[in-house]
């Protein structure tokens, strides 16, 4: 269980962000998680919340988007999708990879901000 | 007062702190001409026993040391500083993985020039680890004959993020009637191409493949994240 270690890092980052953004506040974070960065969703939503509490980002919304996993295929030379992470292979051709191009992913792509007045 | 919510686009590695630091370390290793093995596993599959063989093999032929970490105990720094002296716990407390800072901290004060080959045990845990860049240029994940084949199934990420599999308690794989097959098949599916070796720390099989291996590693140029 380490998505509380993960949820604190997301709100220190968000926190440096919205620094340079006087007046804003954070109503949502969107983050990018693929399957092979270790963190599994549901415990870091449970997470997030007992997090936020006490943080100027208590009460926003974590909505993850979960991205899938993509590989070069030698065979194919192109980028395709695999068939899972218990079996990296290339869904056209069947070929193994392990040249992974997404699906590590961990990270925030966007905010949901509502200001308070003054310029975001 | 309050307008309608917007949306601003950041790109922000939730990590990036951690792996900032990890390339850092990574940097000053290299500088220092010390090359970091890190090893995780799940608790017990004979992460100590394996490193406690590894420095006494070669020591004669490699500066070495280590750092240990662990939830609550010294008892792995005490196993092996029996084999060498410079070894350093990490106690860790509740969290349940090391982290790039927890690395640095703990070699404030090394001179890392005076080593070849630095060891990093991770905290028994087969899923947290794998998040977390320590800057080591080689990770090598443990699994022991006694815990089935599946393993790689089960924890692909881990698997997928280390550089070799070793296939530890290789002595016991008759008792438990180990399916090397089937582990080699597993391991490839999770992490297609990565090297397996299988030892025993008990009894030295398959010791020297992966000391060569290791001594070899070390003397190739650094790679680079
Ligand atoms: N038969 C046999 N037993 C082994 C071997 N390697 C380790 N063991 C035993 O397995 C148990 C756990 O080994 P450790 O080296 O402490 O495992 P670890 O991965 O360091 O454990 P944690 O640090 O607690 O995660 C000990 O009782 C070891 O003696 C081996 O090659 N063969
Ligand atoms: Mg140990
Ligand atoms: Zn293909």
């Amino acid at each position: 269980m380490h998505e509380l270690s993960i949820a604190l890092s997301i709100i220190e980052g968000v926190e440096e962000e919205i620094a340079r953004r006087p007046g804003a506040r954070v109503t949502a974070v969107h983050l990018n998680v693929g399957p092979l960065s270790g963190v599994v969703k549901d415990a870091l939503l449970f997470s997030y919340g007992l997090a936020c509490e006490g943080t100027s980002l208590e009460g926003s919304r974590l909505k993850i988007e979960e991205i899938p996993i993509v590989l070069y295929c030698p065979v194919c030379r192109q980028e395709r999708s695999a068939h899972s992470m218990q079996r990296l292979c290339c869904t056209v051709c069947d070929t193994p990879s392990a040249e992974i191009r997404r699906g590590s992913e961990l990270e925030v792509s966007a905010l949901e901000l509502s200001s308070v007045g003054a310029d975001l | 007062m309050s307008a309608s919510p917007r949306l601003v686009e950041v790109r922000q590695k939730v990590l990036k702190r951690n792996d900032l630091l990890a390339r850092e370390l990574r940097q000053r290793f290299q500088a220092a001409g010390v090359y970091v093995v890190s090893l995780v596993s799940s608790p017990g599959s004979g992460k100590t026993a394996l490193l406690e063989k590894t420095l006494s093999l070669v020591r004669p032929n490699a500066r070495v040391a280590a750092l240990v970490g662990d939830l609550a105990t010294d008892n792995d720094a005490v196993r092996l500083r029996r084999s060498m002296a410079l070894v350093r716990q990490i106690t860790t407390g509740t969290v349940c993985h090391l982290d790039a800072e927890m690395v640095e901290k703990a070699l404030a004060d090394w001179n890392l020039a005076d080593l070849d080959l630095l060891f990093i045990e991770n905290v028994g845990n087969l899923v947290c680890p794998s998040s977390y860049d320590l800057g080591e240029n080689l990770r090598a994940v443990l699994m022991s004959v006694t815990e089935g084949e599946d393993k790689p199934l089960k924890y692909p990420t881990i698997f997928n993020t280390a550089d070799l599999a070793i296939i530890t308690k290789a002595d016991l794989a008759q008792a438990v009637e180990f399916d090397w097959d089937a582990a080699r098949q597993n391991i490839n599916a999770v992490r297609p191409g990565m090297e397996v070796i299988a030892l025993s720390s008990k009894t030295g099989e398959g010791m020297d493949r992966w000391t060569e291996w290791l001594l070899d590693a070390a003397r190739r140029p650094f790679r680079c994240k």
